[in-house]
C-alpha cells in the first residue's frame, strides 16, 4: 500500500510498503477514506518529538470502512464505517475505566521509554506518534491496523461526509475538551483562546456551544482570525495590538474568565535538556508556547482557568506563578480522552449544531502530502487543515 | 493562607548511610572488604579503556573505571549513588516497585503462590522446582551459564504476603516478598515487590551490572508491566510486526 513515512527530520515521503495484517485478535484492518495531517504531526516532522525511526508510518486523524477484524473483535465487523481516535486505549485499566482514555495503563507497548522521560509515568500509546507513544503505524496510509478496535473506532451511521466526521479523531474532541475542562457558566463567562489553528477553532466553536457569553481569539495569521471572526468570535491580532490591554478592554477590566492555550508547540528543540534554551531564542521571534502561557496567566481573571489542549514536551521557566496563585487560577491540561468525546459531539454534528469541515482549506492525495506538509508547516497559502484521499 | 517557611530538606546524595533506615538508603558507603574489588576492578576497567582503539570506549571505560578506583580509594559509592542503586549497610542491593492490578489480591496472590510458574513472572528466573512444600530450587542464567539455589518459603499469609529466603551457601543470597492489599475505591490490588540480593562482586558487581544493561530495577519494572497487562488484558500490546517503510519485503499493494 502507499503510506507517508517519516525519513529523517524535515524528510517526508510517499512510499509503498507492506499491508498491514492482524497482529492480535482485539485488531482490526480499516480501509482508509480520509485522513487529515495535524499541526502535531509537525513537531515530527521538524524533530522537536523524540524517538522516531526511519520507515515510521505517519498520521493519527483517519477513517475509513473496516475491512478485517480479529476473533476477539465483538462490535466491529467488515463493512463498518467507522472514525477511529488518535489515542490507543484498553478499556479494561482504571484510568480507561474512569474515562481517562488518553492515560491508559496498558496500550503502549514502550511505556519504559516514556517513563524514563516523565519520571515513572506513560499514558497512552498514539497511531503514528513516535516509539515513546508505542511507535504504531500510523493512519496517512491506505489502509491501517487498529489494536483494542472495539473500545477505539466509532461507527458512522449517518451519511454525513468523511470531512463532516474525519476530525473527531482529534481536533474537535480536543478543541471541546479544552472548552469543557474551563467549566464555563453560561451567559457569564468569557472564553479567550490563544491561537487560532485548526485546535483553537475547535475550542473557540465549543466554548460557544458550551455557552460562553463572549469568545476572544488571539493570533496573528489574518485567515486564520477571519475564520474565528466568522463564527462570531471577537478577534485580536497580536501584531498589532497588546494583547494584554486589549483584553482588558474587552473585558471591562476583569480579564476573560477563562483562557485556552491552544498555540502548537513551537520548535523548542530536541528532548527536555534543550528545550528550555532553544524556546529562550525563539521568544521573540515567534508566538510560541511560552509567550502565550505567560499571556494567558497574566490575563485570566481572577477564580478563572487556564486550559492547555495541545503538548507540552518537557521544561518551561519564566511561568508567572505568582499571578497565577494570587488569582486563583485553576490549571487543565492533558491528551484529550477521544473516546468518550465521539459519541456527544456525533450527536451535535447530526443535530446541525455545528459541521467541522468549516477548517479544511486543502484536499490532496498522498503523493501530494509532503509538499503540503510544508505548506501547512509555513501557514502559506491560507493553510489551515489538510485532508488527504489515499486512494485519490 | 498556609505558608510553610521551612522547606523541607531534599534527601542528601551523599553516602551517609549512617543515619538513614536498612531498607531505605539510597547508595551508602561501601564494606571495607569491596574496597579491593572495586579497586581492582577499576584498575581493569582504566587499563581496557587506555588500551581501546574506539575514542568513546576509551571515554567511558576510562571514566568509569577511574571512578571505581577513586570510590575504592575512598570508600565511598558515589557511582552507585548516581546509578540509583540502593544498598543498606550489610551491602546487599534493594530492588523494589509496585503496581495496581485490576484484579481481587486471592487471585493476583494464587498466581504467584505456583512457584514453578513464577520464571512467566519474572523473566530473569530462568526456573524454579518445587522440592517439598517449603522448598524450593530456583536456576537463573548468568554469563557463566546456571546459577541455581534453593529457598523456602518464610512467610505465606494467603491473599496478602508471599515471601522467601535463600538457604545458607547460596551463590547469590537473595530475599524477597510480595505484598498483595486492596487498593483504595475497588481498583483492585496493590501489589508490592521487594528483593534483596548480595551481587557476586558486592558493590562492585551492581555497579558493573547496572552499567552493562543489566538493571534489576527495570526489570522488576517490565516483570510487574507485564504481570498487570496479562492479567487485565490477558495479551501484551504489540507492534511486532507491523508495516512500515523499513521492512524487508516491499510493498505488497
Ligand atoms: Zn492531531
Ligand atoms: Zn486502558
Amino acid at each position: 500500500m502507499k503510506a507517508i513515512v517519516w525519513q529523517g527530520t524535515n524528510k517526508v515521503g510517499v512510499e509503498t510498503v507492506p499491508d498491514p495484517t492482524l497482529l492480535l485478535p482485539t485488531d482490526a484492518i480499516i480501509k482508509i477514506t480520509s485522513t487529515a495531517i495535524c499541526g502535531s504531526d509537525l513537531h515530527l516532522l521538524d524533530g522537536v518529538i523524540p524517538s522516531m525511526e526511519k520507515g515510521d508510518i505517519l498520521g493519527h486523524e483517519f477513517m475509513g470502512e473496516v475491512v478485517e477484524v480479529g476473533r476477539d473483535v465483538k462490535k466491529l465487523k467488515p463493512g463498518d464505517r467507522v472514525v477511529v481516535p488518535f489515542n490507543i486505549a484498553c478499556g479494561v485499566c482504571d484510568p480507561c475505566r474512569r474515562g481517562l482514555f488518553s492515560a491508559c495503563d496498558n496500550s503502549n507497548p514502550n511505556h519504559r521509554m516514556a517513563e524514563a522521560l516523565y519520571g515513572g509515568v506513560s499514558g497512552g500509546g498514539l497511531f503514528g506518534y513516535s516509539h515513546m507513544y508505542g511507535g504504531y503505524a500510523g493512519g496517512q496510509a491506505q489502509y491501517v491496523r487498529v489494536p483494542f478496535a472495539d473500545i477505539g473506532p466509532h461507527k458512522i451511521e449517518s451519511d454525513l461526509r468523511d470531512e463532516q466526521v474525519l476530525f473527531l479523531t482529534d481536533i474537535f474532541p480536543t478543541g471541546y475538551q479544552a472548552a469543557e475542562n474551563c467549566g464555563i457558566v453560561p451567559g457569564r463567562d468569557v472564553v479567550a483562546v490563544f491561537g487560532a489553528g485548526p485546535v483553537g477553532q475547535f475550542a473557540a466553536r465549543s466554548a460557544q456551544m458550551l455557552g460562553a457569553a463572549h469568545v476572544i481569539v488571539v493570533d496573528r495569521v489574518p485567515e486564520r482570525l477571519a475564520m474565528a471572526e466568522a463564527a462570531g468570535c471577537q478577534v485580536i491580532n497580536y501584531e498589532q495590538d497588546d494583547v494584554l490591554v486589549a483584553l482588558r478592554e474587552a473585558t471591562g477590566g476583569r480579564g476573560p474568565d477563562h483562557v485556552i492555550d491552544a498555540v502548537g508547540m513551537e520548535a523548542h528543540g530536541h528532548g527536555p535538556g534543550a528545550l528550555v534554551d532553544t524556546a529562550k531564542q525563539r521568544l521573540k521571534l515567534s508566538f510560541d508556547r511560552i509567550t502565550a502561557l505567560r499571556w494567558a496567566l497574566l490575563s485570566c481573571a481572577k477564580g478563572g482557568t487556564v486550559s492547555l489542549p495541545g503538548v507540552y514536551g518537557g521544561l518551561i521557566d519564566k511561568v508567572p506563578m505568582g499571578a497565577a496563585f494570587a488569582k486563583g487560577l485553576t490549571f487543565k491540561m492533558g491528551q484529550t480522552h477521544t473516546q468518550r468525546h465521539i459519541a456527544p459531539l456525533l450527536s451535535r454534528i447530526e443535530a446541525g449544531e455545528i459541521d467541522p469541515s468549516f477548517v479544511v482549506t486543502h484536499r490532496a492525495s498522498l503523493d501530494e502530502a509532503p509538499a503540503l506538509y510544508k505548506t501547512f508547516r509555513d501557514k502559506h497559502d491560507g493553510c489551515i487543515k489538510v485532508v488527504l484521499n489515499p486512494w485519490a | 493562607m498556609s505558608q510553610d517557611d521551612t522547606q523541607p530538606t531534599p534527601p542528601a546524595l551523599s553516602d551517609s548511610a549512617s543515619d538513614t533506615p536498612d531498607t531505605h538508603s539510597t547508595g551508602a558507603h561501601m564494606p571495607a572488604r569491596e574496597r579491593s574489588v572495586v579497586g581492582t576492578v577499576g584498575v581493569a576497567l582504566m587499563g581496557a579503556g587506555l588500551r581501546s582503539a574506539r575514542p568513546l570506549q576509551k571515554i567511558v571505560l576510562g571514566g568509569v573505571g577511574a571512578g571505581l578506583v577513586a570510590l575504592a580509594a575512598t570508600g565511598r559509592n558515589p557511582l552507585a549513588t548516581a546509578l540509583k542503586i540502593r544498598q543498606n549497610k550489610e551491602g546487599e542491593v534493594l530492588v523494589s516497585d509496585a503496581v495496581t492490578v485490576g484484579k481481587p489480591a486471592a487471585e493476583l496472590y494464587a498466581v504467584w503462590r505456583d512457584l514453578a510458574g513464577l520464571p512467566r513472572l519474572m523473566t530473569h528466573l530462568e526456573r524454579v522446582e518445587v522440592l517439598d512444600a517449603g522448598r524450593s530450587r530456583w536456576t537463573v542464567k548468568a554469563p557463566t551459564g546456571e546459577v541455581s539455589w534453593e529457598a523456602d518459603i518464610t512467610a505465606d499469609e494467603p491473599g496478602q504476603r508471599l515471601a522467601w529466603a535463600s538457604v545458607e551457601g547460596a551463590a547469590v543470597p537473595n530475599h524477597g516478598e510480595v505484598l498483595f492489599r486492596a487498593a483504595p475505591g475497588h481498583r483492585g490490588t496493590e501489589v508490592v515487590v521487594r528483593l534483596t540480593y548480595r551481587p557476586p562482586a558486592g558493590t562492585a558487581g551492581a555497579i558493573v551490572a547496572r552499567l552493562t544493561g543489566e538493571e534489576p530495577a527495570q526489570q522488576l519494572r517490565d516483570d510487574l508491566m507485564r504481570f498487570k497487562r496479562e492479567q487485565e488484558l490477558g495479551f501484551a500490546p504489540t507492534t511486532e510486526g507491523q508495516s512500515s517503510g523499513r521492512a524487508p519485503q516491499g510493498g505488497a499493494a
